[in-house]
């Protein structure tokens, strides 16, 4: 299975300002702890390992 | 001060070979009687090799050590007739539970398969394991375990090996076919040799203490991370016989080991972990810091290498002597074929083959875990930490908390000796992995498969009926040399073949279901009882081509080195 990287959000403004609204009230390390366990929930949803590999690869490539 | 248990000092007997003109010669030399070489020394008398063990000291470990001992060891040892005594001792768990600051995270159970001989794990201190493997020497007389004598030089060459050996009252010279070393993680041959075992040094060092408690804990492993009466680092609580407690606590780099051992500044330590009303005392504490490393290669000519001599990983997961003994097990009947000229030399190679790979499946398993317990950085700390909150709730969380894999045998899937399968099965097991046991009667007494498996080879198979063709199959597999043959299945045997082969019967149903056995469902075992190819069809001429295969003949080596080799032996 490959990563989806074509539109796939059935509502990409809504999760946007959803994800920056979790925020708002954290300080960075409340926030760095919260994407710790956004990450660890929704790499447990995908389940592939080819697909996190891909996006792993992605994320640290683009850096 | 240890007060449940004394070690026995073992005598030194002056050996004929030190008063001998010319060096004497051995098949078979150990260097170390550890837990390593102890049990290599029983399976060899298993296959009737003579041996020579050499240890430096006079007798067994100096601390628990090893505690952990899991199902893979224990059914070795049951072949070598020592598990009974280990696991009669033995403290049988099968429950833990893992702590994140103050709270419990949750609680697990192993839930293991019913039906088996032998529990998952046992913990015993490795003096006891230890004691229990040199009665055990004793009992064959072919054994002859030297105390007290170390092995100071060594020359070795493409095809010999002669050490010398110092002793209380001189030296010696001795030579050998094959020098077995089991001489731990600062193996004195490999040095001498100017062999290394290279890998990483966890910056980290961790106190390993033995309490004695009248508290009653259950039997459980507890294992914390951040603990308030220990904040920021790990602990761990686990049971061993005697009401002894082993405790883990992590120190961190910076800490001083001279200091921490000290009595006063453990003992509020361990009064906070266990709590202020708590009566203990502590038996034996030190301070480690952990590597995972291995050597290259295991062979170098005709030395070989066992145990932590060859492999060493962090104790998370219990992979130093259970690995070990999965090495010795692999290890003896190549080098026993090789001797007894029923197998080429290219054989013993694999053990180098098969051995890397479950040295690098512990040595990745063990460097994870002790990632997750002592990250390495800021950010994977806090990955660390919101696993355990999440862990918490959430079931998929408890995946990812890693305070140790525990001790699985390797499976050597990709193993040269196996024969490739091109049959459907519904069954996890497979070419390369060790056999799952099950409850059978043998012409009617209770037993169990592994009793009828190892040694020799083996083959398994399945008959619904037994007609003249099945008949001629089974008489010409009991034409196969050194090939034991069961037969299972409600098929009936034919007065010509019942001479040949064990009448095997699946009393509760595992048997059938494990191996997902059918009319003429074959399998084939090697000496060391993993499966080295099974099949839908019994067919003699497949067995005896897979047998071969698996004692090396088609390994891809020079016509020179399949020259066989034969030598004395014990009958």
């Amino acid at each position: 299975m490959r990563l989806k990287t074509e539109p796939n959000l059935s509502e990409p403004d809504r999760f946007y300002q959803a994800l920056i609204d979790v925020h708002r009230e954290l300080n960075p390390e409340q926030s760095e702890c919260l994407n710790a366990r956004l990450i660890l929930l929704l790499a447990n949803h995908i389940g592939h390992m080819d697909v996190l590999s891909e996006a792993l690869k992605i994320a640290e490539e683009i850096e | 001060m240890q007060k449940t248990y004394t070690n026995p000092v073992y005598p030194y007997v002056s050996s004929a070979d030190l008063h001998a003109k010319k060096a004497v010669h051995h098949p078979v030399v150990i260097v170390g009687a550890g837990p390593g070489g102890l049990a290599l020394a029983i399976d060899f008398a298993s296959q009737g090799i003579r041996t020579v063990i050499l240890d430096d000291n006079n007798t067994v470990s100096v601390g628990s050590r090893a505690i952990c001992f899991a199902k893979r060891t224990l059914e070795i040892m049951n072949r070598l007739g020592c598990a009974k005594r280990m696991i009669d001792k033995g403290v049988t768990w099968d429950h833990g539970k893992v702590f994140f600051k103050e709270e419990r995270v949750y609680d697990f159970n192993l839930l293991n398969e019913a039906d088996h001989q032998i529990p998952a794990f046992i913990n015993l201190q490795q003096y006891y394991f230890e004691e229990y493997l040199v009665d055990k020497v004793a009992e064959y007389e072919e054994l002859d375990l030297r105390w007290n004598s170390k092995v100071i030089a060594i020359d070795s060459r493409k095809d010999s090996t002669e050490i010398r050996v110092a002793v209380p009252d001189g030296e010696y010279t001795l030579t050998c076919d094959y020098l077995v070393c089991a001489d731990g993680s600062n193996s004195g041959v490999r040095s001498m040799l100017g062999l290394e075992s290279k890998g990483q040094v966890f910056q980290d060092r961790f106190l390993i203490s033995d309490v004695v408690m009248k508290a009653n804990f259950p039997t459980e492993r507890w294992f914390w991370f951040d603990p308030p009466f220990h904040p920021n680092q790990s602990a761990l609580l686990h049971k061993q016989p005697d009401n002894v407690w082993r405790i883990d606590l992590q120190l961190g780099w910076d800490a001083d080991p001279e200091h921490e051992q000290q009595e006063h500044i453990i003992r509020p330590r361990i009064q906070a972990m266990l709590g202020p009303e708590v009566e203990f005392e502590i038996e034996w504490a030190s301070v480690y810091t952990f590597q995972c490393r291995k050597m290259d290669h295991f062979i170098h000519n005709k030395v070989l290498f066992v145990g932590d001599a060859a492999h060493q990983v962090s104790p998370f997961g219990a992979r130093g002597a259970n690995g070990c003994i999965q090495s010795v097990e692999n290890l003896v009947w190549k080098v026993a074929s090789v001797l007894k000229g029923q197998a080429p030399q290219a054989l013993i190679e694999t053990y180098n083959t098969e051995r890397q790979q479950g040295a690098k499946e512990n040595i990745l398993n063990s460097t994870r875990a002790t990632d997750f317990i002592t990250p390495k950085n800021h950010i994977s700390r806090v990955f660390r930490d919101q696993t355990l909150r999440l862990a918490k709730n959430f079931a998929f969380a408890r995946t990812l908390v890693n305070s140790g894999r525990l001790s699985t045998p390797c499976q050597y899937k990709d193993s040269p000796l196996s024969t490739v399968e091109q049959d459907t099965f519904d069954s996890p097991l497979c070419a390369g992995s060790v056999p799952k046991d099950a409850p059978i009667a043998v012409y009617d007494q209770q037993d169990w498969l592994l009793n009828q498996l190892g040694t020799q080879f083996v083959v398994l198979v399945s008959l619904d009926i037994i007609g003249p063709e099945e008949t001629s199959e089974i008489m010409q597999l009991s034409n196969i040399q050194n090939l034991n043959i069961l037969v299972t299945g409600p098929g009936i045997l034919p007065d010509v073949i019942k001479s040949k082969v064990t009448r095997i019967d699946c009393t509760k149903g595992a048997l059938v279901a494990r191996y997902d056995l059918k009319h003429k469902t074959t399998y084939l075992f090697r000496p060391d009882q993993i499966i080295s190819g099974r099949w839908r069809e019994c067919l003699s001429q497949t067995i005896e081509k897979a047998m071969r295969r698996a004692l090396g003949f088609e390994l891809d080596t020079d016509v020179s080195d399949r020259q066989t080799k034969t030598c004395e032996v014990l009958t």
